[in-house]
């Protein structure tokens, strides 16, 4: 594993760009440990200071250090992103593989509730999801119902994928030697779909925390957790632009435009050396 | 009924084609009837080429696919009333299949070992200590042995490797009746016929009925007991193989059996023609770096 | 190795490929792998002969008509050796994009295992004749049609399937388009690559009688590419046996099936059925090698009923045992048997031919 990562950074450029770009900002989101303020704390520093030794990223017209506070703001984006893609890949997977083993009645029955998901406007629905809870609107809960709106594109990819699989002769090579259900599932089949569901996770982090983003940004999410998203909406209630305070704005968008553009390379690299035909080439066989 | 080990009856598949309103069926598999002795193993061969249904017919057998009409009976017992995860395990017990392309019947990113020890565990029933053993034994009866085959991926074995490898796997749970569709028509000439002979072995020494799917007349003369020709999803001609093949009746029959090329005449047509000019009557010397 | 080889009385040979070498260097995150796919391969292919090349999967012969096409790409990589076609100044692999399809179904054509990689799905197969054959031809439009509807009628085709679209025709319809399309063009070299294999029994006896007749007609050259040694014995005027990347056998097809000389070729021809032949099948030890890591010195040696102490060390040449018969094997070959009775005694010693 370590070796193929050693590999992987020496030949492909993609993943090595990509892999950095994610290193610089988990090292950040890890620093958030060593923050010297509780992030939630105002005023605890000179309002609207501009880059300099003592605040390298400035300070903010709450009186808060834009560089630690970036550091909780990141590690909490990453966080949601990760829970929010690790809760719909269970979904999806579990939701297209059995469609497309199954076939028939069953696969009928999830499509048409996968593709009633996929027609629903996602942002009104969540829009609406935060008028209903309003005060009990948290994190987790914010997650829970994002993971249960980002399955359903990837579940049609993965059944389809399952679907071909079904008809492959070591499919029905795996029922006559007494395989379970679930060991055809998992052990056979799964191996084929990691590599979409591999990259569909980077993709999926990246489309939940852009929609964090731009939830928090006009304030339809609990704001006083700090993310990148509502970092940048209090920015916008301090009106930082207007008053010059263009720090508190350029760094958190610098940060998650490196978290975009690395997990995009490390999807496509990775994508790449996973998928099972140049897997089998570099083998030794034959796809 | 008891006497049979395998009996068809009038077995039809139909397939409905067209859209909503032009729906018409049509029948891959059109009234098939045979049976097979319980007490005498036999090598029943299905000829045909392709859209012939000859495939369709062996996953029925399979009980892969439901026929549409008829009936498939093993050892006395519908294929239809197979119901349960209990009575399909013994109904696979006693009916293996061997495809046609061992480089597919084996999943390519898994080791050939597992689908062996799985077939042992969970059909034959064998404790864990004794898997090893009896896949051994089940892979020598078609000349492999366990240590040729242990935690080797598809790719680093030949196709007539793997396919002998796939036919041991059938065997482990010691069924009366193999289904092979095709199992040859992807394996290297050179090794062909040692699969061909194998299943003679099979039938003689192990008392396995073998259900031999295939196009190849050559070698359906060369090891069935008995055969049907098959087209369009109708048998067209039966009986024993050597008879029917020798001297066929039907036209179809006859058109196959024409249509088969002879080695026996190799290069006729080379000398009849003689304006064909070989560059190497003028010796050549040819030299290798 | 300038000009034109063998410009003395050899005017008849149309393809001159010697000690070929094609390997496949591939790299992969570091580590190098190179499989020697056609290894030191010479031929020769005379005017209006149908050359056969058989093998089994990994013998190279699908390598070397990837090669003599000039279909090079990586991590194909021809090593060494030359490849002369008579209507060429140089090695077919040293031409640039433009100069291959000047000459392409002009002088060089191809007929593939599946028809549907020549012709287009989406279009009609008159738009595939005039893609291919018409900047060849030369020809205005109206009379270009007149000599395509005139090859169709030839090899009794109607003509009406120009108007059809591929998919609403048979494989072996499609198969037969195919071949007029490789042969409109009246070119001198074919390239046959398994084009009956994907076939039924009933059509490819009249498929291979297609391609024989479209051959004599334009008399043109061939190499024809199976593993099939029962549709080698219906087609080929020569054969030439490859195993392991190289060629160890060549002889006039009658000759070949008659009195094969190498052990391999013995064996492939003693194993084919015949429909009333109940004689049991001797079969072969092993499988045939991974071209990665070959045995060394004769690449059968492990499988050979024959192998000798020197089959393992070196590797036996190619050499003429008589004008028209070449065969690569220390038990039959000269220098190891003066008594000049090899075939014979090969033929005893492995009881191979009845």
């Amino acid at each position: 594993m370590l070796k193929t990562v050693r590999d992987l950074f020496r030949y492909n450029l993609e993943f090595a760009l990509g892999a950095i770009l994610i290193l610089i900002v988990f090292a950040f989101a890890a620093a958030s440990l060593f923050s010297p303020y509780p992030p939630m704390d105002i005023y605890v520093v000179a309002p609207d200071a501009p880059p300099s030794w003592a605040y390298p990223f400035g300070t903010n017209s709450r009186g808060q250090d834009v560089f630690w506070q970036l550091t909780v703001a990141i590690r909490n984006s990453l966080l949601f992103g990760i829970s929010v893609a690790l809760m719909s890949r269970v979904l999806s997977l579990l939701i297209g593989l059995v469609a497309g083993y199954a076939g028939g009645i069953t696969d009928r029955i999830l499509m048409t509730i996968n593709d009633t998901f996929v027609v629903i406007p996602l942002f009104p629905i969540l829009v609406l999801f935060f008028f209903m809870m309003r005060d009990n609107m948290s994190w987790p809960m914010l997650a829970i119902a994002m993971a249960s709106l980002g399955w359903p594109y990837d579940a049609r990819l993965i059944r389809s994928v399952a679907l071909s699989l079904r008809t492959r002769e070591f499919t029905a090579m795996s029922v006559f030697s007494g395989m379970s259900t679930r060991q055809i599932l998992v052990e056979e089949h799964l191996p084929y779909v990691l590599p979409i569901v591999f990259s569909t996770t980077l993709n999926n982090m990246n489309w939940s925390i852009g929609l964090e983003v731009t939830l928090s940004v006009i304030g339809f999410t609990n704001i006083e957790t700090p993310t990148i998203g509502t970092m940048i909406y209090w920015a916008n209630q301090h009106t930082a632009m207007v008053a010059g305070v263009w720090w508190w704005i350029f760094f958190p968008v610098v940060l998650v435009i490196m978290t975009f553009l690395g997990l995009y390379l490390l999807s496509v690299s990775m994508n790449e050396y996973i998928d099972p035909r140049s897997r089998l080439t570099r083998m030794g066989g034959q796809a | 009924m008891t006497g049979d080990l395998l009996n068809l009856e009038g077995v039809t598949k139909s397939y409905a084609s067209g859209g909503l309103l032009a729906r018409r069926t049509f029948n891959a598999v059109d009234g098939v009837s045979f049976a097979l002795d319980a007490s005498r193993p036999e090598i029943f061969a299905i000829i045909g080429e392709s859209g012939s249904g000859k495939t369709t017919l062996a996953r029925m057998i399979l009980n892969m696919v439901a026929a549409s009409a008829g009936a498939i009976r093993f050892r006395g017992k519908a294929l239809a009333t197979i119901r349960g995860r209990r009575a399909r395990l013994d109904f696979m017990r006693q009916v293996q299949p061997i495809f046609q392309n061992p480089y597919e019947a084996f999943n390519p990113l898994k080791r050939v070992d597992r689908y062996l020890y799985a077939t042992a565990r969970r059909l034959a029933g064998v404790g864990r200590k004794e898997v090893d053993r009896v896949c051994d034994e089940a892979l020598r009866k078609v000349g492999l042995s366990l240590a040729e085959v242990r935690g080797r991926f598809p790719h680093e074995l030949s196709g007539g490797q793997l396919q002998r490898t796939a036919i041991a796997r059938a065997l482990i749970s010691g069924p009366a009746l193999l289904v092979a569709d095709e199992p040859v028509s992807m394996v290297d000439a050179s090794l062909r016929m040692s699969i061909v002979e194998l299943f003679k072995a099979l039938r003689d020494e192990l008392g396995v009925s073998i259900v031999y799917i295939t196009h190849d007349l050559a070698t359906a003369y060369h090891i069935s007991d008995r055969i049907i020709i098959m087209q369009k999803g109708r048998v067209v001609e039966g009986g024993d193989a050597r008879t029917v093949l020798d001297n066929p009746q039907h036209p179809y029959s006859k058109l196959l059996k024409s249509a088969v090329l002879s080695p026996d005449n190799a290069g006729i047509d080379a000398q009849a023609a003689t304006h064909a000019s070989d560059p190497n009557t003028v010796p050549v010397n040819v030299r290798s770096v | 190795m300038n000009a034109r080889p063998h410009a003395d009385g050899s005017a008849d040979v149309m393809l001159d490929v010697k000690n070929l070498r094609a390997y496949y260097v591939m790299k992969y995150f570091g580590t190098q792998r190179e499989v020697r796919a056609v290894d030191d391969i010479s031929l020769r292919v005379g005017r209006n002969e149908i050359y056969g090349l058989a093998g089994e999967s990994s013998s190279g012969k699908t390598t070397f008509i990837k090669t003599i096409a000039a279909a090079i790409r990586p991590p194909l990589t021809v090593v060494g050796g030359s490849i002369r076609y008579s209507f060429l100044d140089r090695d077919i692999y040293r031409l640039d994009r433009a100069a291959l399809s000047a000459i392409r179904w002009r002088h060089l054509s191809y007929i593939p295992q599946g028809s549907m990689n020549v012709l287009n799905p989406v279009r009609r197969v008159r738009e595939s004749f005039i893609d291919f054959a018409l900047p060849h031809m030369d020809l205005p439009k109206q009379r270009f049609f007149a000599a395509i509807v005139a090859h169709l009628e030839r090899l009794q085709l109607a003509p009406g399937v120009l108007d059809a679209y591929p998919h609403e025709l048979s494989g072996g319809m499609r198969q037969r388009i195919a071949i007029a399309l490789a042969t409109v063009c009246r070119p001198d070299f074919i390239i046959a690559d398994e084009p009956t294999t994907a076939l039924d029994v009933v059509v490819q006896k009249s498929v291979l009688e297609l391609i024989r007749e479209a051959q004599r007609e334009i008399a043109s050259s061939m190499i024809f590419v199976t593993h099939d040694m029962a549709v080698h014995a219906n087609i080929s005027d020569r054969l030439g046996i490859m195993y392991a990347g190289r060629l160890v056998e060549e002889a006039p097809t009658a000759e070949i099936f008659r009195s094969p000389k190498h052990p391999y070729t013995q064996h492939l021809i003693a194993s084919l059925p015949r429909i009333g032949d109940l004689s049991a099948k001797r079969a072969l030890t092993g499988a045939p090698p991974s071209l990665a890591e070959p045995p060394s010195g004769c690449r059968f040696h492990p499988r050979c009923p024959l192998a000798m102490d020197i089959c393992r060390e070196t590797h036996p040449e190619l050499v003429s045992i008589d004008p028209r018969h070449r065969v690569a094997c220390h038990a039959v070959s000269p220098a190891v048997r003066p008594d000049g009775v090899f075939g014979a005694t090969a033929k005893q010693r492995t009881g191979l031919v009845q």
